[in-house]
């Protein structure tokens, strides 16, 4: 898509608010519509998009496979060392409380974001990994063949 | 009254969306279409004030899965090849398993029912002891990763073994080669 001005103007616009808004929705999950699972697929549209519009080796410089690779398994790390923790800590497994034991509301906290941290980065890592996969098969296709 | 009125109209929308989806040939459309038929449905749901499955809905059919749709539609073809067989059967395939769909339903408690199966299990509890135990509003996020982390772990895993499955069939990743000193070197196996 060399010659695609205005795509690649509003791209390049629309990126960082997609990031933004992923974060958004990754962090504000306890207070609003959300949470790990949209988050993940939001922050991969904003990867995904940019691949479509400049190219795979564009974004895979910026987010390379093997970083990709590595993230989809740190998220599931994240989420299960969670549940290790607490059970470390000497509560069940998964059991937020242990994380602030004066406060509990407080650990429930914690452990929420964590683990909501985990499953937004399993899916973003799953879901860009499925689309370089597809998108690395053969070359995209070209403008006229629109 | 309007919120009837908007059910309506999104339903009809949505039936001749998949209407237009079965009648199209050019499967850049198709896909188009499939992705307007879920950001159809994610606007139904929000009129159920699931805003959350709403959510879901949005980013995953609409957003993914017709990006998915659109790298897979590069490997194959771009035209949809007529059927040269009879439709007759598949018709009547489908007829027979929408009536059984169909009949199913009507054993479903009716919509905003409080005696629904959904409603008098422990979703009230939740809903009453929440507020105290956890304290964080968005009660779809404290079911999730609160009160059903187990089950949230496991959908974790399932989709990180998803991804691991597409990654083995189609990404043309190769084992790594072995140690350069080794006498196989170069060999790709």
């Amino acid at each position: 898509m060399r010659h695609h001005l205005i795509l690649r103007v509003i791209t390049k616009l629309l990126v960082s608010s997609i990031i933004l808004f992923a974060l958004y929705v990754q962090f504000h999950g306890d207070f609003s519509p959300g949470g790990g699972f949209q988050a993940g697929v939001i922050m991969a549209v904003a990867f995904i998009l940019y691949g479509i519009v400049f190219g795979l080796e564009k974004v895979q410089a910026v987010f390379p496979a093997w970083l990709v690779h590595k993230l989809m398994a740190l998220g599931v790390l994240v989420y299960a060392g969670t549940g290790v923790l607490s059970m470390f800590l000497g509560y069940n497994f998964l059991d937020y409380g242990a994380f602030s034991p004066d406060h509990p509301s407080h650990g429930q906290h914690w452990g929420i974001l964590a683990v909501e941290f985990g499953v937004g980065v399993t899916v973003s890592g799953v879901m860009v990994a499925i689309y370089y996969a597809f998108a690395l098969r053969r070359p995209a296709i070209s403008d006229e063949d629109w | 009254m309007v919120e009837m009125f908007v059910d309506i109209t999104l339903f009809v929308m949505l039936v001749a969306t998949a209407i237009a989806i079965v009648r199209m040939r050019q499967l850049f459309g198709v896909v188009m279409m499939a992705g307007v038929f879920s950001l159809l449905s994610a606007m139904l749901l929000v009129a159920l004030d699931a805003v959350d499955v709403a959510f879901t809905e949005a980013a995953v059919g609409a957003g993914i899965s017709t990006v998915l749709m659109l790298s897979t539609l590069t490997l194959t073809s771009r035209i949809e090849i007529p059927a040269t067989r009879s439709p007759l059967i598949p018709l009547l395939v489908v007829t027979v398993t929408g009536a059984a769909i169909i009949y199913g339903t009507l054993d479903m408690p009716s919509f905003g029912d409080p005696n629904a199966p959904a409603q008098v299990g422990v979703a009230a509890q939740y809903l009453a002891q929440s507020p105290e135990e956890i304290g964080i509003p968005n009660v779809v996020t404290v079911i999730l990763a609160g009160y059903r982390s187990f089950d949230t772990l496991g959908e974790v895993a399932v989709v990180f073994t998803a991804g691991v499955g597409v990654l083995m069939l189609i990404s043309g990743l190769r084992r790594r080669r072995r140690k350069p000193d080794n006498e196989s070197r170069g060999k790709t196996s």
